[in-house]
């Protein structure tokens, strides 16, 4: 495809803009964009995909002055994502984005979750290992406090003892491994 | 059995086996969200590798029983002719979302359709399981057997400190959605369910219309369900809404004791005037239709209307959707056309119930 305004070079900027529904597509060369006015190329040169996230709204609508954000071109090394493109799309490109974009996730997850962001849940049998067990004594040091808080004091014996047994067998499987 | 079959009966078997308060809560469902480890989500539009997953998974699971739930069935989207998937979207087996994954998508169904196993939609895996009136613990409980079944052929995504890994933020942690179908004529005619909604989101809940667009809710049917996914465990998030449903369906029966109270005989009219409608009309759309099939289920809740079987709410508000009427009507329909078989069939049911 070649440029809608030189008729010269090869359009490599494609942008769409859709004002009260009516639909436009612009096709231009770098050159002819930059005259244009749809990006700021005189500072470094930007590879396709930089250019594209850098066109997210991350605050409030496009602005062709503004300068890219670092977050937008933090990149997923296993699926190639950047955060600009999840930002756009609201959905991972694959389960390592989880890891590459976590120092920008906390607050989103807050937001979706009511505040949380650990998981406390089921944990894969294959994956678990001794999760299972640190999970459990987790849960039975809350029931604890709630049943010293009661003064069931029967109840938190029992749970004192389970406890112990279960960091017990935590200890022997940690030196199990050791040896 | 085929997927005709599943096709056909627009009733899926589970749902005729009560449960708890299965006057006002008519089905439970549980919904796992679930990713391979190492393969891009199906958000990604990378196809090469989904289509591999699709494979692993017809071999794996096509054909096996777990269980009490026989012989999983793999349906490939691209195999279903239009009328076909709508009606499985009809019956909430697949979302209208699979349904366009013509390339990777497909659907695993066991026998009584209790359980569907949704591959490749925005999650590789996304397991559902249905019970009868409001049994959400159970539904949990045999949802993480089957979960724990799938597991020991697949390794999932999942990361200590996030949970499950989901291509949608809003799902990360558990996977789980938890849902419950209820349906609530006399909150809504007391127009109670207008405050009820807002004081519900508060509680991190979900509360919209099963049919219907925006807060239209066609038939009085409603479904509550969990938004929060990370941070609470799945006993928690079930516990928090089976609380909630309780507390509804508490409301709902005072509501219902209210109205009859104070306008009986207006209401027993009311109720009994649907019926003639929907055993006398010719065309009927589907929004009145919906209207006075949830009257006639009240009218059958409050034991005035007789010999009707509960379930026919539930049962017509699926049959009548446009899916099923092209299906019951062996070609397409225009959406007058569609009036008149909508009428043709409510009729044709409601005297079967008369000849029992």
């Amino acid at each position: 495809m070649e440029c809608q305004r030189c008729h010269e070079n090869t359009a490599s900027v494609h942008y769409t803009q859709v004002i009260n529904g009516k639909k436009d597509e612009v096709h231009l060369c770098e050159k002819c964009a930059e005259k244009e006015g749809y990006m700021d190329f005189s500072n470094q040169h930007l590879s396709m995909h930089q250019f594209l996230t850098s066109m997210v709204p991350l605050d409030s609508a496009f602005n062709k002055s503004q300068s890219i954000k670092p977050e937008t071109t933090t990149q997923c090394d296993y699926c190639g994502m950047t955060y600009g493109e999840f930002r756009r799309k609201g959905k991972f490109g694959c389960s390592h984005c989880y890891e590459s974009f976590s120092s920008y996730l906390t607050p989103l997850l807050k937001r979706v979750h009511s505040g949380n962001t650990e998981h406390v849940g089921k944990i894969p049998k294959r994956i678990g290992g001794n999760l299972h067990k640190q999970r459990e004594v987790e849960n039975l040091r809350a029931k604890l406090q709630e049943a010293i808080q009661t003064e069931a004091f029967e109840e938190a014996a029992t749970i004192r003892d389970q406890i112990n047994q279960l960091k017990q067998e935590l200890e022997e499987e940690r030196k199990g491994g050791e040896a | 059995m085929s997927l005709q079959d599943f096709i056909d009966d627009a009733i899926s078997p589970w749902l005729n086996d009560g449960g708890e308060d299965n006057d006002i809560v008519l089905s439970s469902r549980i919904r796992l969200a679930r990713n391979l480890d190492k393969v891009p989500f199906p958000t990604s539009g990378k196809e090469e590798p989904l289509e591999k997953v699709l494979e692993y998974m017809e071999e794996e699971f096509n054909g096996q029983t777990f269980n009490g739930f026989k012989d999983f069935q793999l349906a490939k989207i691209s195999d279903l002719d239009p009328v076909e998937k709508r009606v499985l979207i009809e019956k909430h087996l697949i979302s209208p979302n699979l349904a366009e994954n013509e390339r990777s998508g497909a659907v695993l169904i066991s026998k009584n359709e209790q359980v569907s196993i949704m591959v490749n939609e925005e999650d590789h895996l996304r397991l559902q399981i249905y019970y009868p009136g409001l049994q959400l613990k159970k539904a949990v409980d045999t949802a993480f057997e089957i979960d724990d079944w799938i597991e020991s052929k697949i390794g999932y995504a999942f990361d200590e400190g996030k949970g499950y890994l989901t291509s949608c933020p809003t799902n990360v942690g558990t996977g789980l959605r938890a849902s419950v179908m209820m349906h609530l004529p006399a909150l809504t005619m007391t127009n109670q369910m207008n405050q009820i909604v807002p004081e519900i989101n508060k509680l991190g809940l979900v509360v919209r219309g099963i049919y219907g667009e925006g807060s239209e809710a066609l038939g009085n049917l409603y479904q509550v369900s969990n938004q929060v996914t990370l941070g609470k465990s799945e006993e928690e998030i079930i516990q928090d809404l089976t609380s909630v449903v309780r507390e509804l369906i508490d409301s709902e029966r005072k509501s219902r004791e209210w109205i009859v109270q104070q306008s009986g005989i207006q209401l027993e009219d009311k109720l009994f005037r649907s019926y003639g409608i929907l055993s006398n009309s010719r065309i009927i759309q589907s929004k009145e239709a919906s209207k006075c099939l949830s009257d006639i289920r009240l009218a059958i809740d409050l034991g005035w209307i007789k010999g009707i079987s509960k379930t026919i709410l539930n049962e017509l508000m699926v049959l009548t959707q446009p899916g099923f009427l092209q299906h019951y009507a062996k070609k397409g329909l225009s959406p007058s056309e569609r009036d008149v078989f909508r009428a043709k069939l409510i009729r044709e049911r409601l005297t079967l119930e008369e000849e029992k």
